[in-house]
């Protein structure tokens, strides 16, 4: 399944963010609102290629619209006439804090979770594991972004309450995992460890071991022969893949335009 | 292990290979299994063309779907409120001791399986436990005996 953006134009509508009127297209998820405004608002499952997920719950504010007022995720939230949005009321940072220290307390030993608790003035969580799950937050990134944009739905969650966890089906080598490393990428925590090694990339985390493709040029193995096949059948007839490390083709690209220049 | 599939085949053709009934198949398939065996989820994915992994986590997240190997007879012994009050403690202990497993174990001659539940909605029979879905109440270290042994003894037949 891949995930396709439509934008359609909305009407605009009135909204109010912090006490400030501002008009927006209807529909937009607040948070991009929000970041758009540089209003700072802090998210761990959030990444603009997939759509919202709402699992980390940071991004909470305090939303109004009439006479009710409720804490909800600003992330899934959409801009609706007259909707009043507040970032900094006690209830937000009571909420945010909240959250912040169970995260914490699933993988403390995490640095960039350690540096967002402490902005949000989180210290040491008061509960800790009770047994060792990694730095896995649960925050769902690399399922959503291996099944929307990758297409190849490797990975899932497995399990639930606190056995839940993100892994291959059975634990075994994924099949379909192609190697793309779109999940490491998204990871805020690190919690998805490879290597290569042997010509071999190897994604320890997923128990899968993928053969890799020398660079035609330096030698180096560069990337899973396995992407490049699954790429090469997404182009088609349209395109052929160079197989050159990127490294050599932006030597090559230098010397093209260095050559380029000369001749002028 | 090498399994007949043709069962699996037959009960998703009875879905029409429709993936939204993807929990009502893998019920039928555990009926007919006993639980879920690692090939029949793949050909599940396989026939209703979605992903090995959503099949897994979907089987995994269920907690009356199980993955491995079960007794011919489930065994839930219940732990909601008003059993947990009553002495469910002392009726899973009774049970362990009469087969020699623990929760979530399956005896070695592959009769009973033991698994411990939330609520088996029958609190004013507590302390409760249901045998293939047959409900006991009011249950005591006598009488869950009694109960397995007769269990037990079916299988000789």
């Amino acid at each position: 399944m891949i995930a396709v953006f439509e934008s359609k134009k909305m009407p605009l509508v009135k909204t109010v963010v912090n006490g400030k009127h501002i008009e927006v297209e209807r529909d937009r998820w607040a948070l991009d609102v929000l970041l758009e405004m540089g209003v700072a608002v802090p998210t761990l499952c959030h990444h603009p290629a997939v759509e919202p997920y709402g699992a980390c719950r940071l991004c909470v504010v305090e939303a109004r619209k009439g006479k009710w007022t409720w804490l909800t995720t600003s992330c899934d939230l959409q801009i609706r006439e007259g909707l009043n949005i507040e970032t900094d009321t006690p209830s937000v940072i009571r909420s945010r804090r909240m959250s912040m220290e169970l995260i914490l307390s699933r993988a403390p030993h995490v640095e960039s979770l350690q540096r967002l608790a402490a902005d949000l003035g989180v210290g040491r969580p008061r509960f800790g594991p009770h047994y060792d799950i990694g730095k896995c937050i649960l925050c769902g990134l690399c399922v959503r972004v291996c099944d929307r944009l990758i297409g190849a739905s490797a990975i899932s969650f497995v399990g639930r309450g606190r056995r839940r966890s993100v892994t291959t089906p059975f634990g075994a080598a994924s099949e379909s995992c192609t190697g793309c490393g779109a999940c490491i990428a998204v990871c805020p925590t690190g919690h998805i460890r490879s290597f290569v090694e042997e010509s071999a990339l190897n994604i320890e985390t997923w128990n899968t071991r993928l053969e890799m493709i020398d660079c035609k040029v330096c030698g180096t193995p560069f990337t899973a022969a396995k992407l490049l096949e699954s790429v090469q059948g997404r182009l088609g007839k349209g395109g052929s893949l160079e197989r050159v490390c990127s490294k050599c083709r932006r030597l090559q690209m230098c010397k093209r335009l260095g050559e380029a220049f000369h001749q002028v | 292990m090498k399994l007949d599939l043709k069962s699996v085949d037959q009960i998703i053709g009875k879905y029409d290979g429709e993936d939204s009934w993807l929990v009502m198949i893998l019920q039928d398939v555990q009926d007919k299994y006993n639980y879920l065996p690692e090939c029949a989820l793949g050909r599940v994915a396989e026939s209703l063309k979605i992903p090995l992994s959503r099949v897994h986590s979907v089987a995994t997240f269920y907690s009356s779907f199980s993955l491995a190997e079960r007794g011919r007879h489930l065994i839930r012994v219940c732990d909601g409120t008003a059993c947990h009050l009553r002495g469910f403690t002392h009726i899973k202990e009774e049970i362990s001791r009469h087969l020699g497993i623990s929760e979530g174990q399956t005896t070695k001659d592959k009769v009973f399986t033991l698994d411990v539940v939330a609520c088996l909605g029958a609190c004013a029979l507590a302390p409760v436990m249901a045998v293939d879905g047959r409900c006991y109440g009011n249950m005591n270290a006598e009488k869950v005996r009694v109960v397995l042994d007769l269990y037990r003894r079916e299988k000789r037949h």
